[in-house]
């Protein structure tokens, strides 16, 4: 595989934002969009990454998802609001100090909660696509339901800590300093997740075990357990992308995760159903794409993603990176 | 015989099921004399508007094994084609026609279009397709507010023959006033039993055991010669027509459209839930489910709020049984009924008289 990769999709990106300069008219307002085009594309890519996981590893379809991602995003709310102190300091390093727990708390609780959905909605219906996709809805009903229940039916704010607000200036083009942050966050999970998978054994495993999980089995690994540890894994993931999402949004609802399902349901199917490099693809055309449209024409925000799913799916059916042997 | 041919040969093949339809039957066909008020009679006209949705969406989850998230949009183009062309046109019969054609005709195009272009495609992808669609229209009508009310949606007025302030009999019959309401009702009831019969025909045709065929094995089928892409889109086009016809009877029977009411997402996962505890691939199902879940939806609501209530002295539990979240037990009904019985109530009922 490494001896011919497919390098076309890494163009699209740059031909999307090549495209969109002389609609845009100035220099530094297509700067200025295409960085935060980048930026919001390497949020998406967060809440997405733990779906991809889930999807293309063990052929779940987990329409239960954005639960996980709501359960982060009010988690972090919680554990931001015990900590006023630290996030409401001007100093930059007692933000990180007060966000960085609320992630890995909102990563922790939608990990275990992950290991109980898996338990308890997901295992009696492997291998079954059309069940899968009615009882996760069922999860996602109840997941959602009882985010209500504990934090209440209403909306809640999120701010930022403060000195993550506000902009930088570089070159004509402004630029949020909490995007910043999330360029750092995606880059890392990109990072580590192709280095999980590609470079170590346990990926080597996974990876395997999707091939030919019996073969795998009878070399003695236990193949059941480690997917269940990519399940937690994946839903851990989308709790981080609920922190980032939420603090992006700065305000919670519980029907949060239904709302972003579309969203990354959109970024996967551009990126393959299961390939993290076409998942990171897919989120930055889909930023890129919706700074764009939101500045030309803002009306056709909604429909953005849409054209550019249809658009990507006309040139390549199974998306640009498509998951072999599915 | 008569009922044979009546019900194309698909008997319910279950006693308890016969008497559960034809009590059922009974009870819609004489709602207003039955259940006297206000919001009983409503109730039962949503039960009638949702058992044409259902079954519309059975025909395409249960019978071809498609799981579509728009099925939604087309109740809400029928809706709204009602809506729009009463409320520009004028309370008359041309004008609730020719919301109904122009409605029609939007939804075969584009049930058409979607289907063409993604039954091609994975299954996965069309259930998640199907889900940006609908999502997107929804934004649509909300934002086209010179042409749909927006948010607020729009209210209209209908012909007077059917409307509440026409009589046309001064004394009460049964103790039940004649008036236009009563009639509309009885045009839903009519209107649905046709669409339920249309749709009962449909899936025991040749052309109903081909989607069957598809759901089962579509390898298969297509080896056999069938051509899938043909007889899928072909479903989808069916069940999108029904579904706008549903949407149809629902502005009739409120004289109100708007988003919330015929196109939230809300209202798929409802339909998602009554298919699959109804039980899926038979017509029957989606009208028995229909029923249970329409009435369980207006009145579970009232038992909760007495459970809430005799749970106030334990703060958590309250907060549990609480009305607001009644759906949070509808979805635990929901997930133990794809655990326990898959086929649902109907294909319990029927399992059971065939051992």
């Amino acid at each position: 595989m490494k001896f011919d990769f497919d390098w076309k999709p890494l163009l699209l990106a740059p031909i999307l934002a090549l495209v969109a300069l002389p609609l845009t008219g100035s220099f530094s307002t297509w700067l200025t969009l295409t960085v935060a085009g980048l930026a919001m594309g390497m949020i998406i890519f967060i809440i997405a990454s733990g779906l991809t996981l889930v999807f293309g590893l063990m052929d779940v379809l987990n329409f239960g998802h954005g639960v996980f991602i709501a359960l982060g995003a009010f988690v972090a709310s919680s554990v931001l609001g015990l900590m006023g102190d630290w996030t409401g300091s001007g100093e930059l390093w007692r933000n990180l100090v007060a966000v960085f727990p609320a992630m890995l708390v909102a990563m922790a609780v939608a990990g275990a909660v992950g290991l109980a959905f898996e338990r308890f909605i997901v295992r009696p219906v492997y291998g079954q696509h059309l069940k899968q996709i009615l009882i996760t809805m069922g999860g996602m009903i109840i997941g959602e339901e009882l985010i209500k229940v504990i934090w209440g039916p209403a909306q809640i704010p999120l701010p930022l800590p403060e000195a993550l607000r506000g902009s930088l200036f570089v070159a004509d083009a402004a630029i949020s300093k909490y995007r910043l942050l999330a360029v750092a966050v995606g880059v890392v999970v990109f990072g580590l997740l192709a280095w999980t998978l590609g470079r170590t054994k346990i990926g080597l495993l996974i990876r395997a075990g999707v091939q030919d999980r019996e073969m795998v089995e009878s070399l003695g690994y236990r193949i059941g357990r480690l997917f269940v540890g990519v399940f937690v894994v994946g839903s851990a993931l989308a709790g981080l992308g609920g922190v980032m999402w939420g603090l992006f949004q700065q305000n919670l609802v519980p029907q949060m995760g239904a709302q972003v399902n579309v969203l990354i349901f959109i970024v996967i199917i551009i990126g393959g159903l299961g390939s993290t490099g076409g998942a990171l693809i897919g989120a930055l055309l889909v930023g890129l794409m919706t700074n764009y449209i939101g500045f030309l024409l803002p009306t056709l925000t909604q429909f953005a993603s849409i054209f550019l799913m249809v658009a990507v799916l006309l040139w390549r059916p199974q998306g640009v990176y498509p998951v072999a042997n599915r | 015989m008569f009922l044979k041919r009546l019900l194309s040969n698909d008997m319910p093949r279950s006693r308890l099921l016969a008497l559960l339809l034809v009590v059922l039957f009974i009870a819609l066909a004489f709602a207003p004399f039955i259940f006297p008020g206000v919001k009983a009679l409503s109730v039962a006209a949503k039960v009638l508007v949702f058992v044409v949705l259902v079954a519309s969406f059975d025909l395409l989850l249960g019978y071809t094994g498609i799981v579509s998230f728009a099925h939604t949009m087309f109740f809400g183009i029928g809706a709204y084609g009602i809506a729009i062309s009463a409320s520009r046109l004028g309370p008359n019969w041309g004008a609730v026609l020719l919301g109904l054609v122009a409605s029609l005709a939007i939804s075969l195009v584009l049930s058409f279009a979607i289907g063409l272009f993604s039954l091609r495609v994975r299954a996965i992808f069309f259930a998640m397709i199907t889900l940006a669609v609908a999502s997107a229209f929804q934004t649509l009508a909300s934002q086209l507010s010179d042409f749909t009310g927006g948010e607020d949606g729009l209210t209209f007025k209908l012909p007077e023959l059917i409307s509440p302030s026409f009589e046309f009999s001064e004394e009460p019959f049964l103790g039940v006033s004649l008036d236009g309401r009563l009639l509309c009702y009885y045009l839903l009831f009519v209107a649905a039993v046709v669409l339920v019969l249309a749709l009962l025909r449909i899936v025991n045709s040749p052309f109903g055991r081909v989607l069957q065929a598809i759901r089962e094995n579509e390898f298969r089928a297509e080896a056999i010669g069938y051509r899938v892409v043909v007889y899928r889109t072909t479903a989808a086009v069916l069940s999108a027509l029904f579904a706008t016809l549903a949407g149809a009877m629902l502005a009739i029977w409120l004289r109100y459209n708007g988003p919330d009411t015929s196109l939230s997402f809300e209202i798929m996962i409802d339909v998602l839930l009554i298919v699959v505890i109804g039980g899926m691939g038979t017509i029957y199902g989606a009208a028995v489910g229909a029923v249970l879940f329409v009435v369980a939806q207006s009145y579970l609501q009232d038992l909760l709020r007495v459970g809430s209530e005799a749970a106030s002295g334990l703060p958590w539990l309250a907060a549990l049984l609480s009305p607001d979240r009644w759906l949070l037990w509808l979805g635990v009904l929901f997930v133990l009924s794809v655990y326990y019985f898959p086929t649902g109530i109907v294909g319990k009922l029927r399992a059971r008289a065939a051992r």
